[in-house]
């Protein structure tokens, strides 16, 4: 039993509907008690969609315990065919259904429903979302890919965008474009985009790019070994990563990887003058293993931020990811508890957090400022605007983001220096949001002091107290606990304005 | 006293009534764990359940709901699969380390989830268990939000049933008004009570467990929400006294709501008069403005959150809509008899869902505003249907007289907006 507070992963079968929801022509019916329909909401109301997701539930209640929950499953299977008629049907259960056990995969294979009937085994106690929409399509390949020709022209599949996915929709459309302008042809994009009988034909093309390793990559590794097509191992995020990807798919497809940079203007705008300030802020990265990864090589290499900390929340890519962070010179927090994330972020207090929404929470609740680089999603996630994370508009759309949350450059010093104007001080937050900045908490300003090796509480004298408070608010958390850290090593027991500044000298880099 | 609009004979509280059952669309009890941690605000709502109730709990709101919360879900894991006494040492590791990181808590709610019931895992002896660890700081009660048991508001007569049989005693003539309500309407609903001369007021739920009500055979319990059938036959087991009404939606309602507090006080007419006629003529004013709206136009109701018949009854005959379809997880006529005696005759009450044959006659039906689910309303909307999402129904302060305008003009927007829009 664990307690959790906010998760950053439904469970597997909301991931199944994630596969689902993004794909025509194909039905889940799932095993589930009254109550699990809310996952139509996340489709519906996040990501604004038009339609209901493909899904039927069973909704047992109570009686129907009492009698048979089997002969209600086959009776919605058959009702749910009968309505839809989809090209084909996958079956499972939510968490509750897993428990009683009536196997809905044998119920309905035993139908003999006239269309393919696949039946997906998702742990709900031992795995998750990122797993269920990653096992569902891995699956839906294995059922359905027929032997094919290869095509004539040089071509390649998309995988892994799915419904509900983090800026998927815009990603794709990006490296679509990306790959005509290598004239290479697009022969399937799935699972979003596609239906069964496009899955069929997915041997028809010369090689895949894998977007989305978190719900592609089982897929990517199945059609390698049984079709001998080869995957793209680059995630295109970022100026670096996306030159990589594209010298990848070069060399995959056997063209030039001459291409066109004239839409990339992150390169520019990192460079000019007006970028200095951004400097060596501190970021703190965490996210799904794939999004953060490419976010710590851009802002390391293309932002000049400095990375004090990494990590992800799906252990899949635990591995690649403290490999990643040893890189960085740092130990990778792998975990899925928000109190954890929290905690390391209180601790090393970053200037500026690229995470979830989950983090976006954190940095309001800290007075830290937060881009948001990975799902779990929002309604927030789905602007109306083109907005990818992907190629060289993504590049663009992440420089945006992520300089957005921070106090711009001049402003910064004119606020350093004129703390106390009425209008124009910190408090009153970058000028470009139009509500206030978030404030230092109660639970900042009453920080507890720190202890000393006596044990003894280090005690803030009056004039340096004031003294601190003259440093702006988004600065002020890092200083107080420099000082502090810098008066333990010491072995101060208390704090003057000397302290303070010479801690200022001894963090200065 | 203004006399009431003509009833019809019974209205429809003898009407047949078409029950389904098939894939319901609604929420489990859970859900109600959402309201009910902010208006307790003492307690924490600790499910025992699956990623699946955590993953609910984030999203059911339509977004992630970001507070401080006072709930989160003890999650079952394999291993806690295979064996009961596991589970329960479990959950003892678990809720000591909450109420260590919380020491402000004073009540903690255990609550059942599908997984939890399916397993049988005890929560009541759990429950017990930690009240006599914790006591007397902390109260450890449970109840079952789980979907196989409750629908949606069924969470809140749970919880708030689970707790009559630790209020105290008290043989003090009072009236307990049951039911979370915002704490502005229960402000409100409580002094034109006592402004009646009703001397004791008390809620259920309070804000704070210390701030409990007692029950008692001098207590006499209106009931502002019509989903508590189990909290109201609870207090009834402890010897209150149950008033009967309509809810307290729109003027009439709250009316005829406040009309049967003071019959069972003796409060003269001349004194309810008193109270009610500036509020009332504030409401009708208010309620006349959105109705220019709704008046004419017909209403479909998916099955939701129990408050559709009351709601459907406002709308007919306060706005002048015609309801076409009212469909409500289940009937509870000792609830909202007096509610469906007001509906016209002719109105075709639902109880249960198949949701597909139900859109099949709502699409058939082509009403003006469909009142339905989060996971419904945008694809009827890109149907060219307009909704009213029933969750905001929920959430937001609609009774009594001051929220008469505000609840009429939740109907009226999306019907506004499509006027509105050019597009």
């Amino acid at each position: 039993m664990k307690l959790t507070v906010w998760t950053y992963e439904g469970p597997p079968h909301v991931g199944a509907m994630r596969v689902a929801t993004g794909m025509t022509g194909l039905h889940y019916v799932l095993h589930a008690p009254q109550g699990d329909t809310y996952a139509d909401l996340l489709f519906t109301m996040i990501e604004r969609r038009n339609h209901r997701p493909p899904v039927t539930y069973t909704t047992f209640q109570a009686r129907d315990l009492g009698s048979d929950t089997a002969d209600l499953f086959k009776q919605t299977c058959r009702d749910a065919y009968e309505r839809f008629r989809p090209q084909a049907l996958i079956v499972g259960a939510s968490c509750t259904a897993e428990l009683i056990q009536d196997d809905p995969g044998g119920l309905a294979e035993a139908m003999g429903l006239p269309v393919p009937v696949i039946a997906l085994e998702l742990p709900s106690y031992q795995r998750k979302e990122n797993f269920g929409a990653s096992e569902t399509f891995f699956q839906l390949c294995r059922h359905l890919v027929r032997p094919v020709e290869r095509t004539p022209e040089v071509s390649c599949n998309i995988l892994g965008p799915t419904g509900l996915g983090f800026r998927h929709r815009d990603d794709v459309e990006e490296v679509e474009r990306l790959l005509g302008e290598l004239g290479i042809a697009i022969n399937v994009v799935a699972p979003m985009g596609s239906s069964p009988i496009d899955l069929q034909r997915l041997g028809a093309a010369h090689f895949n790019v894998l977007l989305y390793p978190e719900t592609g990559e089982a897929a990517a590794r199945w059609l390698e070994r049984e079709l001998g097509q080869p995957f793209t191992k680059t995630v295109p995020i970022g100026v670096g990563a996306t030159r990589d990807f594209l010298t990848e798919v070069a060399d995959l497809a056997g063209v030039s990887a001459q291409t066109d940079e004239s839409r990339l203007r992150l390169p520019w705008y990192s460079t000019s003058v007006d970028s200095t300030y951004l400097t060596g802020k501190r970021v703190f990265i965490f996210g799904d293993g794939t999004h953060a990864a490419a976010a710590a090589r851009m802002a390391r290499d293309e932002m000049g931020f400095e990375v004090v900390g990494l990590g992800c929340y799906n252990r899949e890519f635990a591995r690649p990811i403290r490999a990643l962070a040893k890189d960085y010179g740092l130990e990778a927090l792998i975990t899925d508890d928000y109190l954890e994330v929290e905690e390391a972020i209180e601790r090393l207090q970053p200037e500026m957090i690229l995470g979830t929404q989950m983090e976006r929470h954190i940095g309001k609740r800290l007075g830290i400022p937060c881009a948001v680089i990975s799902a779990p999603v929002h309604v927030q996630d789905f602007p109306a605007r083109t907005s990818p994370q992907m190629g060289w508009e993504g590049a663009n759309v992440i420089f945006d983001t992520w300089v957005h949350p921070l106090v711009m450059g001049l402003e910064e010093h004119l606020l350093h220096m004129f703390r106390e104007d009425f209008e124009f001080h910190d408090e009153a937050g970058a000028s470009h949001h139009g509500h206030r900045a978030a404030q230092p908490t109660a639970h900042e300003e009453a920080a507890p002091d720190g202890v000393s090796d006596a044990g003894a509480p280090i005690l803030w004298l009056i004039d340096a107290e004031r003294e601190l408070r003259k440093i702006p608010f988004f600065v002020r958390g890092k200083a107080r606990r420099n000082t502090e850290t810098f008066a333990l090593e010491k072995g101060l027991s208390q704090i003057s304005i000397d302290t303070l500044y010479e801690a200022k000298a001894h963090y200065a880099r | 006293m203004n006399h009431a609009l003509p009833v019809q004979a019974h209205g429809c509280r003898n009407a047949p009534v078409l029950k389904e059952r098939g894939q319901r669309e609604v929420f489990c009890g859970l859900t109600g764990i959402i309201w009910l941690h902010r208006k307790m605000q003492d307690a924490f709502f600790l499910v025992v359940g699956s990623r699946t109730c955590a993953h609910l709990l984030q999203s059911a709101a339509g977004v992630m709901i970001f507070a401080e919360p006072r709930f989160g879900t003890a999650i079952l894991e394999e291993t806690d699969l295979a064996g009961m006494a596991d589970a329960h040492d479990e959950l003892d590791r678990e809720v000591a380390r909450l109420l260590a990181r919380r020491p402000d808590i004073r009540q903690l709610f255990l609550v059942g989830s599908c997984p939890s019931e399916v397993i049988k895992l005890d929560l009541s002896r759990a429950a017990e268990r930690l009240t006599q660890t914790y006591a007397p700081n902390v109260r450890v009660l449970n109840f079952s939000g789980s979907g196989i048991e409750t629908t949606f508001t069924q969470g809140e007569d749970a919880c708030l049933a689970s707790m009559v049989p630790v209020l105290p005693e008290t043989q003090d003539e009072q009236l307990l008004v049951v039911g979370a309500l915002p704490d502005i309407v229960e402000d409100q609903l409580t002094k034109l009570l006592s402004d009646l001369g009703i001397s004791v007021v008390r809620s259920l739920p309070s804000r704070r467990s210390s701030e409990d009500p007692g029950v008692g055979p001098e207590t006499t319990v209106l009931v502002a929400q019509p989903f508590l059938g189990d909290t109201v036959a609870a207090l009834a087991g402890r010897g209150a006294k149950v008033i009967q009404a309509p809810f307290p939606f729109g003027e009439e309602g709250t009316t005829l709501w406040l009309r049967a507090a003071a019959g069972a006080f003796g409060v003269s007419e001349t004194t309810f008069n008193a109270v009610t006629e500036a509020p009332r003529a504030r409401a009708r004013k208010a309620v006349k403005a959105a109705a220019q709206t709704l008046s004419g136009k017909s209403v479909f109701f998916f099955p939701d959150s129990q408050l559709e018949i009351p709601l459907a009854r406002f709308l007919s005959r306060e706005c002048g809509m015609q309801a076409l379809e009212v469909g409500q997880p289940y009937i509870h006529k000792g609830l909202v008899g007096p509610d469906m005696e007001l509906l016209p005759p002719e109105t075709q009450l639902s109880e249960g869902q198949d949701v597909d044959l139900q859109l099949d006659r709502c699409r058939a039906s082509r009403p003006d505003l469909t009142v339905c689910g989060l996971g419904l309303a945008n694809p009827l909307e890109a149907e060219g249907l307009r909704t009213k999402w029933a969750i905001e129904l929920v959430f937001s302060p609609v009774h009594g007289y001051e929220q008469a305008g505000d609840l009429a003009a939740l109907f009226a927007r999306p019907i506004r907006r499509r006027e509105a829009l050019a597009l």
